[in-house]
């Protein structure tokens, strides 16, 4: 169960897999796949479990199958280094083809891939602008312009009740830009609390949208950080 | 003891602290080194703490010195010189003090066989500590190996008093040819034990035991030396802040637990060595260690949990033979004055709680594999036969260590993805050998078994370090709270550059850090004490006037708890039923049976809401009236239910991530050394998911699933209940709360559940709660979406 929300205007739905469907431009974003971080770690001697591609590829399969968007578009950090194309297990690249083959694909540049490789078809492009919106991997100039929709940051956030606190990746948004959570099985999250994340946004409408294994929640800045008041059972 | 080491033989010394027992132990040592002058390393001394091995090494230097004997004596910890490290590698002296883990280091290193192969004793201090826990694991591979580079070296364990000698000395001399030499020091003068029954009203609930420490001040006072245990460092931080508003006196308190800056626990200790303290409130920080002759009285704030851990606690005072140990226990509130009698009880009657044996962590065969290849090419089957001569692993399987082999070199996943990525190398004879310098570097850098909770240090504004909290609680801080830590309240400024930077505050109220873990469940020996005494009402004269009349009541009311059976009562409330049963099988066992009910009871269309665990009971509410007690009680409840539960569980996950750090496969980190990075490099749980997906029987997760078997002795000690308690269970329907179900009840909501109780709620209501949560920003809501 996603959450539709208006970003500058342009109606997008959020969907719990972290995948974000711009139903008029039948336009389905990801960002941050990371592909082949286990073996990125590996080759420095951290045997990471070498299925994150598989399970990345999974979810995302899934994930097009649910919206049958015409285009595809990767908002940047897809491979995780640059030596990552060719580690690619041969199988899981010959299921990134038959993706990229079946859609009109578009791989946005990252930090972590400013050249995305061109072993796996799609076109390669360093943002996108249409209509009310602008996809790029990361803010220009260090600001969010109204519009633009970013990845790069890997946005999670943690809300209290009852004194515990549940954790999870999260869009933010302030209903004119959107940073939108990683897609990659191993990529980590920075708190939307951390400068770095709640700078680029004002205060007052800086909401997020907690995504658990079904569904988004909604949460408002004062409802982050602070533990919420507790329930008590009895009447 | 030297007729033992005369013979070569091995010897356990089992003796209440202030026995001598660490100079027994080096005795022949000494008069060995006096008589034949050797060049090398003679004696090795394994403490679990740095600062005891450090002590060890003073009280050592005087005896050395005064008989001037050539004998060399240092110290090899964390805190030793890189300089002197590897000097001492090249030219060892006689004698060497050390922690486990820098035994694991040592034995890593190519000059190991040169440096141990002259070695003839191995002393382990404090054995009782060690053994039964991965540290132990990680020392018995380590003596394993010892015993292969030093075939001759006897092995000396000392150990405070334990309930079975036998378990522990069958540990000490696995792998070793002769038996194990037992001396039981005699128990020396009982000790004196004292249950504070307080001026004021004995609380209902609640752990602090505020209300009975003018009383503890009192005592402080009229002692020479107070050592003041407490079960938890939040609890530390409480009564020593209450401590210092009463003390008009202006005494000497000190505080001492795990999460202060070492030099300041160093400074405390030095400071309770000099005799210049009155008191100093600890947690188990000071259970172990130095023995302080001045200490006279111990007081114990809260409930013991365990009798053998009472022992000794209070064998930490007066650490002299023909004089009794002085020791006053402060219950908290009604279930832990039973809980206090009790432990008494055992301690009169000698009854001590013991451990089963336990059974060799694979994460930390993996990390000892990794060590043994650093050092020496091994040939596998000779390492496994090394490997099963550790008690821990006697019965270690084939497969289980050709797996752990595996992980260790390649990661051992099932398509051989990283077989390029080689961590171990095998030579042209077969043996296994480390691949690259910067493996050996990251084994290095990564020894050990400990696994802290992430933390941060917590320091002024361009100054001193405090200590470490753990990053959960900052999680909850806004800048501008309070909080009290290492004794001070404390302003939150912010955090910078991945510390907690506070300055000096007197704000009234200020929150206190909680820490994972820290907290025992109650033993299964002391909860059948309570049933007993509960049942049994010629008991209750010693349990003072107060209690003896809640039980009374309840005896009207409902009906006692009996000693074997289990009293379940139902009762409305407000607008929930409530369910509380009176199992007496500590917390972990009673937040698995929480999880358990609440599950069943919602297939059962009960609508249950909640739960909450105390030591002594469970009590759970639901919208409808719980119905067919025995059926939800039934044994079955261990079977799919738990499977399904333990496999989503975040308990699995939290385990799953100390065993990846222990065997391996996540870097630690080191605090103060991490990039001030935006991103963390990677998160644990997520890698637990994909692995549970796609390989859900790697060596890994097994070693997560027997850990968690192991650590949840708590459902062992479900499912003996359940069986016991089969068609007995006496259930009382009442129209109201029962006198003793007011406690617990009192817990929900106060209670801030932590560690395993968390996972309770996270696994199973984090839908529920977060639709909770969000139900008051509908609003908000209609105005985004």
């Amino acid at each position: 169960m996603g959450a539709s929300l208006t970003i500058n205007g342009a109606l997008v739905r959020a969907d719990p897999s972290g995948a974000l469907f711009w139903p008029s431009a039948s336009l389905l974003a990801i960002a941050d796949l990371h592909l082949e971080k286990g073996s990125s770690f590996a080759r420095s001697g951290q045997f990471l479990p070498p299925y994150d591609t598989s399970d990345t590829l999974d979810r995302l399969a899934a994930a097009l199958r649910r919206f049958q968007p015409r285009r595809v578009l990767c908002l940047g950090d897809s491979f995780h280094d640059g030596a990552a194309a060719a580690r690619l297990p041969p199988v899981e690249a010959d299921r990134l083809r038959r993706m990229t083959a079946a859609h009109d694909w578009l791989w946005v540049a990252g930090n972590h891939d400013p050249a995305p490789p061109a072993a796996f078809g799609g076109r390669v492009a360093a943002e996108l602008r249409e209509g009310p919106l602008c996809f790029r991997h990361e803010p220009a100039d260090g600001a969010l312009g109204p519009g633009e929709v970013c990845g790069h940051f890997h946005p999670k956030a943690g809300v209290s009740a009852r004194g515990h606190r549940i954790t999870a990746r999260c869009f933010v948004t302030d209903g004119s830009r959107l940073i939108m959570p990683a897609f990659g099985a191993y990529a980590g999250g920075l708190d939307v609390l951390d400068p770095a994340i709640a700078g680029l946004f004002g205060r007052a409408n800086f909401r997020v949208l907690l995504a658990t294994r079904e569904r988004l929640h909604l949460f408002s800045r004062a409802q982050l950080g602070r533990p919420l008041p507790r329930l008590a059972p009895a009447g | 003891m030297l007729a033992a080491a005369r013979a070569g033989e091995s010897a356990l010394l089992v003796a209440p602290t202030g026995g001598g027992k660490t100079l027994a132990g080096f005795l022949p040592s000494l008069i060995d080194l006096a008589g034949r002058p050797t060049k090398g390393l003679h004696t090795l001394y394994i403490s679990p703490l740095k600062a005891l091995a450090v002590d060890i090494h003073r009280n050592l230097e005087t005896p050395i010195a005064e008989m001037e004997l050539p004998i060399a004596a240092e110290t090899r910890t964390g805190d030793t010189k890189a300089s002197k490290r590897a000097r001492q590698r090249r030219r060892p002296p006689q004698m060497l003090m050390t922690t486990p883990e820098s035994l694991a280091l040592l034995i890593s290193y190519p000059e190991a066989p040169a440096m141990f192969g002259g070695l003839q004793a191995v002393i382990v201090d404090e054995l009782h500590a060690i053994a039964g826990s991965k540290r132990g694991d990680l020392l018995a591979l380590g003596l394993a190996r010892l015993t292969k580079l030093a075939p001759h070296a006897r092995r000396v364990g000392l150990s405070a008093t334990v309930a079975d000698p036998a378990q522990l000395a069958d540990w000490l001399g696995s792998g070793m040819a002769g038996a194990v030499a037992k001396i039981i020091g005699s128990g020396g003068a009982k000790p004196e034990i004292g249950i504070l029954m307080p001026e004021a009203r004995m609380p209902w609930a609640g752990h602090m035991a505020l209300h009975a420490l003018p009383e503890v001040y009192n005592a402080i006072r009229n002692a020479r030396t107070t050592i003041v245990f407490v079960n938890t460092r939040a609890q530390a931080e409480l009564v020593f802040g209450e401590l210092w508003r009463m003390n008009a006196d202006d005494l000497p308190i000190a505080l001492h637990h795990g999460s202060l800056a070492p030099e300041q626990r160093r400074k405390v200790e030095a400071a309770m060595a000099a005799g210049r303290l009155r008191a100093v409130v600890a947690t188990s920080s000071l259970d172990l260690g130095l023995d302080w002759g001045e200490v006279d009285l111990v007081i114990q704030v809260g409930a013991p949990k365990g009798a053998t851990r009472l022992t000794q606690r209070i064998g930490r005072s007066n650490h002299r033979l023909d004089k009794p140990s002085r020791a006053l226990l402060v219950p908290a509130n009604r279930f832990e004055v039973l809980e206090c009698r009790a432990a008494l009880d055992a301690i009169e009657a000698q009854e001590l709680d013991g451990e089963p044996p336990r059974i060799g962590g694979l994460d930390v065969l993996a990390q000892h594999v990794l060590c043994v290849a650093c050092s020496l090419p091994s040939a596998a089957d000779a390492l496994f036969a090394e490997v099963r001569s550790a008690a821990p692993y006697r019965d270690l399987p084939r497969t289980d260590f050709d797996d752990v082999l595996a992980f260790v070199a390649t990661g051992g996943y099932a398509l051989g993805a990283y077989d390029r990525f080689k961590r171990l190398r095998q030579d042209t004879d077969g043996r296994w050998t480390i691949a690259s310098k910067q493996a050996a570097h990251q084994y290095r850098m990564n020894v050990g078994t400990i696994v802290e909770a992430p933390m941060l240090p917590v320091q002024f504004k361009r100054g001193r370090r405090l200590g470490m909290v753990e990053e959960y609680f900052v999680q909850f801080l806004e800048p501008g709270d309070s909080f009290q830590f290492a004794g001070q309240i404390l302003r939150f400024e912010g955090l910078r550059d991945g510390a907690v930077e506070v300055t000096r505050s007197s704000a009234a109220e200020p929150k206190v850090p909680a820490y994972e873990g820290g907290r025992l469940p109650l033993t299964t020996e002391l909860a059948a004490r309570v049933r007993a005494m509960i049942g049994d009402d010629r008991a209750w004269r010693a349990l003072g006037g107060e209690v003896r009349e809640w039980l009374s009541i309840q005896r009207k009311r409902s009906v006692l708890p009996r000693r074997d059976g289990l009293l379940v009562e139902t009762f409305p409330r407000g607008r929930n039923f409530f369910l509380v049963a009176y199992c007496f099988e500590g917390r972990n066992a009673h937040q698995t049976l929480g999880m358990l009910l609440t599950r069943r009871m919602e297939r059962a269309g009960f609508r249950p809401m909640g739960f909450v665990a105390s030591d002594y009971v469970i009590a759970v509410w639901s919208l409808r009236p719980p119905r067919g007690i025995d059926a939800l009680f039934d044994q079955d409840m261990l079977g799919d239910d738990l499977e399904a539960w333990m496999a989503e569980s975040s308990m699995l996950k939290r385990t799953f991530r100390n065993v990846a750090v222990i065997a391996g496969l996540i870097e630690r980190r080191h605090p103060g050394k991490e990039k001030s990075g935006r991103q963390v490099n990677f998160n644990a749980d997520l890698i637990y998911d994909v692995l549970r997906k796609h390989e859900p029987d790697h060596i890994l997760l097994r070693a997560t699933r027997q850990d968690a078997a192991g650590g949840l002795t708590d459902i062992k000690r479900l499912a003996d209940m359940l069986a016991r308690v089969k068609g007995r269970i006496v259930h009382r329907a009442l129209d109201r709360v029962s006198p003793l179900a007011v406690p617990v009840l009192l817990e929900i909501g106060k209670e801030s559940v932590y560690g395993q109780g968390i996972d309770a709620l996270l696994d199973e209501a984090a839908e529920a709660l977060i639709a909770e949560a969000t139900s008051e920003d509908t609003a908000a809501q209609g105005t985004l979406l």
